[in-house]
């Protein structure tokens, strides 16, 4: 770290303890950086990409004054942070953003704790590096006792400029995938599955004008998988003496990649999803989606480097580091497992949908009451011979199946237990935990081949806000008629989402819908105000998988009408 | 994302090339929501020599866009030259105005400059999109300003054989309503091209193949079929 990032986090850290009322000068500005082995610019805040870890404390008054010393507007969203709708950070529903040369002063009071994180929310800044983690200590002291704490930022680099890979996008939605089936493949497929399951399996796809290899829209192609800003090569390394306790908070800050994380010879202990406590779990592996967070907890007893391995969701490369009782050490890194296929299943062709259609409707039974999940778990399909993974209530289910069956290399008689979203538990019961007022029901859809993202069919500049009345809990019922995940983030409300545990529902601020996947949660509108919720998938959020929500008081309902 | 005040968009343009220009460009709005960019395209399909041992040809199907998801201004032009003969044997430049109109389909209305054989001012409706089973598909009608109807229909398919080497079979066929005898047209299939051509893609915007068409010509003068080896590169930014 550089002396004057140590200066001013230090003058952060002491002005938080003494006034808990602390007041932090960020600044936006541009930096050269060389990732790739290509010199690049990347945007920075007060100098350092990621930008720096802040600090707070719950309870806490934040004053936070962002200098913009960009050519072009800027802005900073607090992610996951319950605050005023008009300090949330968002061009155009929250505030206008913040011009160049000046500076918006952003303040609220913490009531939570946990791990978070902050990002542009202004053209893609955030692929460009614009993000840093939030950490905000619990006012009653944390829950675990751990000797060392670590912030892993993971994220998506590109020597390209983001406007220049959705420009590509639109104009090849496939450019970036260099992992589709050949022709060769089809024979492969034919000898090993029969002609007639081949056939049908092409056919299927090739009348929905889908591609099942279609994993992830960015790949590495063009990306560079960072830890912390740093590359696999770079390795950035956390110490530790064998026999501590280490908590490793892992905040998934890139623009398009979900990770699947594990360190191979631990047990990872989740205790934290999103910021907030949950019972913990045992897991050799995560998925995090872009824009969620997981706190584990990790007990490296051997004087050895253990690798940390966050493979990309479609296997085109890795972000990686090192936990060492010393600096210099280097793991083995595993190897990148083959990519998986988006199966029929997945996409749901059972519901007799029509896939690909902007405009497409979908059967009535699709809009589910209350404990509609049975229809939609597809756990069963590839699990039932998995018995050490409870897949039931299993929204995040479909692809760690293929996360398993790719682990032939695995020692025999070794579970490797990868977190599904059933088993997020919170630590503490919701105080205001009742049955929904009423169902929203958003349906996200889009065309991959045009690169058209929407809700509804509706791309945000075509659609109306969705609006809340203050004070009534709404579940919102997400049917995922696409064949791309699509992390879902709520400004401002928590969504509570429904894994069957009632009270106890895990409360998160993304949430990841998986291809063909209906999944609920329940939104307290407890916040007035205009909000944006969208796919936290950079690119799919700017081609219109947006909406902007607005929590009324009853009165002002009433007057607005359409 | 930056987000425009104005949430509204006028999905219902009249269609006429005359407008296309305004509705391409936007209506003069001050903040336009990024879902609604303008995208710039350009590509060379078929930038080619082909020949056998009697003709040698350069061939060129070249056609670009700019506008947003639903509305774009279309550019195309396709011909041959024949380098021992020094003339053009087929020449056209067409201006559209295309329309998103279901998912994967977009209708197109416009112009066609047809400078050889004959110079023709044409007017062209057709329809452009990806078909089930990923057929790129074209077809359009030609209406001349002497009344003649013509017809082009293409089709084009994808196999990979790795990631970067692709085979691409390709059928065109262009019809004639008439008999047009100034033009020596013969009513009913006029020209029909099936060929299959192999590019590597060096990068996904640039990619040179070889391969070969067979060309069947039908005229009131002849009648000829000729295979013909074909080398050139396919290009697009």
């Amino acid at each position: 770290m550089k002396k004057r990032q140590v200066a001013a986090f230090c003058f952060a850290l002491l002005s938080a303890l003494s006034a808990q009322a602390g007041t932090y000068d960020l600044v936006v500005g541009k930096k050269a950086v060389n990732l790739t082995g290509r010199e690049r610019t990347s945007l920075v805040v007060n100098g350092s990409m990621p930008a720096p870890t802040l600090r707070w404390r719950e309870g806490e008054e934040v004053t936070l004054r962002v200098t913009n010393r960009l050519g072009e507007p800027t802005s900073i969203h607090w992610h996951g942070i319950v605050l005023p709708y008009d300090m949330d950070g968002v061009p155009g529903i929250s505030f206008p953003g913040i011009p160049p040369g000046e500076t918006f002063t952003y303040r609220f009071k913490l009531g939570q704790s946990g791990t978070y994180w902050y990002h542009g929310h202004s053209a893609m800044q955030e692929q460009l590096g614009l993000m840093g983690a939030i950490i905000i200590e619990p006012a009653k002291g944390e829950i675990q006792t751990y000797d060392r704490d670590y912030t892993v930022i993971l994220s998506d680099w590109s020597d390209e400029n983001p406007h220049r890979v959705l420009s590509k996008l639109k104009k090849q939605s496939d450019y970036y995938n260099f992992q589709k089936r050949t022709v060769f493949d089809f024979f492969r497929d034919l000898s090993g599955k029969g002609v007639k399951e081949t056939m049908a399996d092409r056919l299927a796809w090739g009348e929905m004008r889908m591609d099942p290899t279609d994993i992830a829209d960015v790949t590495g192609y063009t990306y560079t998988f960072l830890v912390n800003g740093q590359s696999p090569e770079a390795n950035w390394t956390a110490l530790f003496k064998p026999g501590e306790r280490i908590r490793l908070r892992f905040i998934n800050g890139a623009a398009m990649t979900h990770f699947d994380v594990k360190i191979p010879g631990l047990k990872m202990r989740v205790i934290q999803a999103d910021g907030q406590n949950v019972e913990p779990v045992e897991v050799d592996e995560f998925r995090i989606a872009v824009a969620e967070t997981y706190d584990v907890l990790v007990e490296p007893r051997e004087n050895r480097a253990y690798a940390v391995f966050a493979e990309a969701m479609d296997r085109s490369g890795y972000a990686g580091a090192t936990l060492a009782p010393r600096r210099g050490m280097r793991a083995e890194v595993p190897a990148l497992r083959p990519r998986p296929l988006v199966t029929l299943a997945e996409m749901g062709a059972a519901h007799g949908m029509n896939h690909g259609s902007a405009a497409m409707n979908h059967s009535p039974e699709e809009e589910t009451g209350a404990n509609g999940h049975e229809g939609h778990d597809m756990a069963g399909m590839d699990h039932a011979s998995m018995p050490e993974m409870n897949h039931s209530m299993s929204p995040h289910a479909g692809h760690e199946g293929h996360a398993m069956a790719d682990h032939g290399e695995e020692p025999a008689g070794t579970a490797h237990r990868v977190l599904t979203y059933a088993d997020l538990k919170s630590a503490t019961k919701h105080a205001d935990w009742r049955e929904p007022d009423r169902e929203i029901v958003l349906r996200l859809t889009g065309t991959m081949n045009r690169y058209i993202w929407s809700i509804n069919g509706k791309k945000y500049s075509e659609a109306e806000p969705i609006r809340l009345k203050y004070g009534e809990r709404v579940r919102f019922t997400y049917i995922n008629e696409t064949m791309m995940n699509h992390p879902l983030h709520l400004h401002g409300m928590w969504q509570d989402l429904d894994n069957g545990k009632g009270p106890f529902n895990p409360r998160k601020h993304v949430v990841n819908v998986k291809p063909g996947e209906t999944v609920h949660v329940d939104v307290p509108a407890d916040a007035p105000g205009e909000w944006a919720f969208h796919c936290h998938l950079v690119y799919h959020m700017e081609t219109g998988m947006f909406r902007k929500i607005i929590v009324e008081y009853p009165d002002t309902a009433a007057k607005k009408g359409a | 994302m930056t987000p425009g005040l104005d949430n509204h968009r006028n999905r219902h343009s009249i269609p006429v090339y005359a407008a296309a220009i305004l509705i391409v460009f936007g209506s003069g709005r001050a903040t336009a929501q990024l879902d609604e960019a303008i995208y710039n395209y350009l590509k060379f399909e078929r930038f080619e020599y082909e020949g056998n041992a009697n003709i040698h040809l350069f061939k060129w199907d070249v056609e670009g866009w700019t506008g947003s998801d639903y509305n774009k201004l279309w550019v195309k032009s396709e011909g041959d030259y024949v380098f021992d003969q020094d003339i053009f044997g087929r020449a056209d430049l067409q201006l559209l105005y295309s329309r998103n109109i279901a998912t994967f389909w977009d209708a197109q209305i416009g112009v066609r400059r047809a400078f050889e054989p004959e110079r023709t001012f044409d007017s062209v409706i057709g329809i452009q999109g990806l078909a089930p089973y990923f057929f790129e598909t074209e077809a359009a009608m030609f209406i001349s300003e002497n009344g003649n109807v013509l017809g082009r229909f293409k089709l084009a398919y994808e196999l990979l054989l790795t990631q970067r080497l692709i085979a691409q079979p390709r059928v065109e066929i262009n019809v004639s309503a008439d008999d047009i005898e100034n033009r020596g047209v013969k009513a009913g299939i006029t020209e029909f091209e099936a060929g299959l051509r192999l590019r590597y893609e060096i990068v996904r915007e640039f990619a040179p193949y070889i391969g070969f068409d067979y060309v069947e010509e039908q005229s009131l003068l002849e009648h000829k079929h000729t295979v013909r080896a074909v080398a050139g590169f396919r290009a697009w930014f």
